[in-house]
C-alpha cells in the first residue's frame, strides 16, 4: 500500500480525474471565446465561408471596420481619389469604399467603462456602509431588511422595466451616464450588502474599538481600520457588481440610445452591407472582454481568497 | 494618571443585568483586578470605564470628572484586548504610532515616542515586522506598546494573558507588574485567573452576577473572605464549609461539631439563620493522633510540596493541606482538628460572614 500521502490527500487517480474534467470544461468554455476572438482576426468573407476556416490569413478588416464609417463608392469615383494615406484607408479602399468618419464604438465603449466602474463603485461604497451597519449596530426589524434588500432579487431586474422606463422619463434620467449608475448601482446593492456583511461579520469588533479607544471616530475607524481588513471582500463584491453592470444588456437597450449608449447594445446594431459583418462583431465583442478581464485578473488573488474566506477560521 | 470611581454603576441588556448597582474607588497608581467566573460582568464593568459601553445607570469619574457618557475617545484612556487587536494591515511601527496620529504630533515626536515605548517593552528590533509574523509573546508586548505610547490616564486590560501558554503567562505577569510599577500607570485589569489576581494586584474586586462582593488587598480577601462566594473561589482548592446546626451568638467563642467542641474565634455577630457554616482553609486543619473529628480518607492529591487529602466526615468531605512527605492510605481513619484561629462563621441565610475577633 502506498503510504507515501497522507489519507486526506487525493490519490493519484482522482487527481488525474479532476484535471481531465478541468481540461474538458476549459476546452468547452474557451473554444467559442477563441473562435470569437479568431473571427475578429478574419476578413469577411472568409468569417462566412462554409466549411468554417479554422486556419485563415489574419486581417485587421474587422477592427477597421468597427472604428469606422464607410460607404460604397463607383470604381471610377474611387480611382478618381489621391492615393491612401494609411494602411487602414488601403484596406477599406480594396473593398470599394471610403472611410466617412470614426464610428459610434469609442463614444459607446467609453460610457461602458464610465458606467460599469462607476456604479461598480457606489454598490461597494454604499454596500460596505450599509452592511457595517447592519453588521455592527442594534438596527429595527433588522432581519426584515435585510429579508427586504434579499428579495429585491427574487425577480429578474427586467420584470420592473416598465416603470423604471416611465419614472426615468419623468425625472429626465433616461440615456443619461448618472441614470444609468443609479439604476445598476440599485440592482447591485443587494448583492453587495450581504457579500459584504458576510465579510464584516468576521472582522472582530475588536479593531475598531481599539481605534475608538486611541482616539478616532467611528468613521474615521471604519476608513482606517474595517476597510482595509475587509479588502478580500470587497475585491469579490467588486468583480460581481462590475461583470452584472459590464454585461447588462437589456436595461441598456431599453433606457439608453444616444448619450449613455453602453456597447453591449451598440455591437450588434454593427451590420455591414448585405449581411451581418461578423469580423467587426467579434473585433468589439473581443476588445469588450478585455477590460473585465483584467479587471478579474487583477482582483484574482483576492477573489480566490473571498470565496472560501470564513469556511475555515485561521 | 487618575483616580477612577464608580458610583451605583448599573447596566442591563434587555432583562439581563450584567453590572448590579457597583460601587468602586481605584486609586491613583494602583494595580486594580476585576476578578470573577466568566458572565460576572467583570468584562462589562471595564468596557462602561473604556466607553465601549454606556452604562444603563450610575457614574464613572476620571480625576473626578464625569466620563460614563463620553465617546471612548474622549477619555484618554487605553485599552488592550484579550486577542491584543493589532491591525493586521499595518507593520508594528505603524501600529504602535496609530493612536498618536490622531493627536498632531510631528513626525520625529511620533518616531521618538514609538522607540521610546519599543524600548521600554524589548520590541524595537521587531518595529518593520509584520504582526502576522509574530510570536503570542511579542504580538502582548506590541498591543502593550499601542496602549501605552500616548501615555494615557489608566490602562485596561480585558484578559491580556489569556491567550498565552502557562509558561509565558507567568513572566508577563512579571513584567507586566514592573511595567505598571515603572511608568507610574493606574491599571484595571480584568481576568478570570486568581493566581494572575494574586500575583499583580494591589487589589483585588471579586464580582459574581453582576455585583462586586469584595474590593480589598490580595492578603484580606484570601484570609478574610466577607462572603462565602469569595472564600470558595478564591484558593485552590477552596476554602472548607463545614455546616454547623446551631444559632450563633454575639461572643460565643465555641461550637459544637459531632461530639466534640470546637474552639472558634470569639464572635461579635450572631446570625439569623439555625444553619450557618464554619469557614476553614485546608492550610489551617492538621491531622492529629487524639480529640478530633474523625474521617476516611477519600483521595490524596500529591502537589509536589504538599498535599491534599481529601476526607470523607458526616460532615461531608473536607480537604486538608499537609506536608507531602505525611504517609496516608485511600480508607485509612484518621483524625483532624484546627490549625489556629482562623475560622470564619458564615451566616446560612446570607452567606456573610460574622465579624470576630478573626474577622474584623
Amino acid at each position: 500500500m502506498d503510504t507515501s500521502r497522507s489519507p486526506s490527500e487525493a490519490s493519484g487517480f482522482s487527481r488525474k480525474l479532476a484535471a481531465t474534467i478541468i481540461i474538458v470544461y476549459m476546452v468547452v468554455t474557451l473554444i467559442p471565446i477563441s473562435w470569437m476572438v479568431a473571427t475578429s482576426f478574419k476578413s469577411v468573407d472568409s468569417a462566412i465561408s462554409y466549411p468554417p476556416e479554422v486556419f485563415f490569413e489574419p486581417s485587421l478588416e474587422g477592427y477597421v471596420n468597427l472604428f469606422t464609417n464607410r460607404s460604397r463608392q463607383p470604381k471610377d469615383y474611387l480611382d478618381s481619389l489621391p492615393p491612401p494615406d494609411t494602411w487602414y484607408e488601403e484596406l477599406v479602399r480594396s473593398r470599394e469604399m471610403v472611410i466617412t468618419g470614426p464610428s459610434k464604438f469609442l463614444p459607446r465603449y467609453s460610457n461602458s467603462l464610465i458606467i460599469g466602474f462607476g456604479a461598480t463603485f457606489f454598490s461597494v461604497f454604499l454596500g460596505s456602509l450599509a452592511a457595517y451597519a447592519l453588521s455592527r449596530f442594534k438596527v429595527p426589524l433588522k432581519d426584515d431588511l435585510l429579508f427586504f434588500i434579499l428579495s429585491t432579487r427574487m425577480f429578474p431586474p427586467i420584470a420592473v422595466a416598465v416603470p423604471i422606463f416611465i419614472m426615468y422619463r419623468k425625472l429626465g434620467l433616461g440615456d443619461t451616464h448618472v441614470g444609468m449608475i443609479i439604476l445598476y448601482t440599485v440592482v447591485n446593492l443587494s448583492l453587495s450588502v450581504w457579500l459584504l456583511k458576510g465579510f464584516m461579520d468576521e472582522i472582530p469588533r475588536e479593531y475598531e474599538e481599539a481605534a475608538m479607544i486611541d482616539g478616532y471616530s467611528r468613521m474615521q475607524a471604519f476608513f482606517k481600520v474595517v476597510l482595509p481588513q475587509a479588502t478580500t471582500g470587497i475585491a469579490a463584491t467588486a468583480i460581481f457588481c462590475m461583470i452584472f453592470s459590464w454585461n447588462e444588456y437589456a436595461f441598456a437597450v431599453l433606457l439608453t440610445q444616444f448619450n449613455a449608449q453602453t456597447a453591449p447594445p451598440f455591437i450588434p446594431t454593427i451590420i455591414g452591407e448585405g449581411g451581418l459583418d461578423w469580423p467587426a462583431i467579434g473585433a468589439g465583442t473581443t476588445l469588450f472582454l478585455i477590460p473585465v478581464m483584467i479587471f478579474t485578473v487583477v482582483l484574482r488573488k483576492h477573489l480566490l481568497r473571498g470565496i472560501t474566506f470564513g469556511a475555515v477560521r485561521k | 494618571m487618575a483616580e477612577i470611581e464608580i458610583k451605583n454603576l448599573h447596566k442591563s441588556f434587555g432583562n439581563f443585568v450584567a453590572v448590579k448597582n457597583s460601587n468602586l474607588v481605584i486609586e491613583n497608581k494602583e494595580f486594580f483586578v476585576l476578578l470573577g467566573p466568566s458572565g460576572c460582568g467583570k468584562t462589562t464593568t471595564l468596557r462602561m470605564i473604556a466607553g465601549l459601553e454606556l452604562p444603563t445607570s450610575g457614574n464613572i469619574l476620571l480625576d473626578k470628572e464625569d466620563v460614563g457618557y463620553l465617546r471612548a475617545s474622549q477619555r484618554d484612556i487605553a485599552f488592550v484586548f484579550q486577542l491584543f487587536a493589532l491591525y493586521p494591515h499595518m507593520n508594528v511601527r505603524n501600529n504602535l504610532a496609530f493612536p498618536l496620529k490622531m493627536q498632531k504630533f510631528s513626525k520625529t515626536e511620533v518616531d521618538a515616542k514609538v522607540m521610546e515605548a519599543a524600548k521600554l517593552l524589548r520590541i524595537d528590533h521587531l518595529l518593520k515586522s509584520k504582526v502576522s509574523s509574530l510570536a503570542g509573546g511579542d504580538r502582548q508586548r506590541v498591543a502593550l506598546g499601542r496602549a501605552l505610547v500616548r501615555r494615557p490616564k489608566a490602562f485596561l486590560m480585558d484578559e491580556p494573558l489569556g491567550t498565552l501558554d502557562a509558561e509565558f503567562r507567568e513572566l508577563m505577569c512579571l513584567e507586566l507588574r514592573k511595567l505598571h510599577d515603572d511608568i507610574d500607570a493606574t491599571t484595571v485589569y480584568v481576568t478570570h485567573d486568581q493566581q494572575e489576581a494574586m500575583s499583580m494586584a494591589d487589589r483585588i474586586a471579586v464580582m459574581n452576577e453582576g455585583e462586586v462582593l469584595q474590593a480589598d488587598s490580595p492578603k484580606i480577601i484570601y484570609n478574610k473572605p466577607k462572603t462565602k462566594f469569595v472564600a470558595n473561589f478564591i484558593g485552590s482548592p477552596g476554602m472548607n464549609f463545614i455546616p454547623i446546626k446551631e444559632k450563633i451568638i454575639p461572643n460565643q467563642s465555641s461550637i459544637k461539631l459531632l461530639d466534640s467542641s470546637l474552639k472558634i474565634p470569639e464572635q461579635r455577630e450572631g446570625t439569623n439563620s439555625n444553619e450557618n457554616f464554619l469557614g476553614v482553609r485546608p492550610e489551617n486543619l492538621r491531622l492529629v493522633s487524639e480529640n478530633g473529628v474523625k474521617g476516611n480518607i477519600f483521595g490524596v492529591e500529591y502537589l509536589g510540596s504538599r498535599k491534599i487529602l481529601t476526607v470523607e466526615t458526616q460532615l461531608g468531605n473536607i480537604k486538608i493541606r499537609v506536608d507531602s512527605d505525611t504517609q496516608v492510605k485511600i480508607n485509612e481513619q484518621i483524625q483532624f482538628n484546627t490549625l489556629n484561629n482562623n475560622q470564619i462563621i458564615f451566616d446560612g441565610s446570607n452567606d456573610m460572614a460574622l465579624q470576630s475577633e478573626f474577622m474584623n
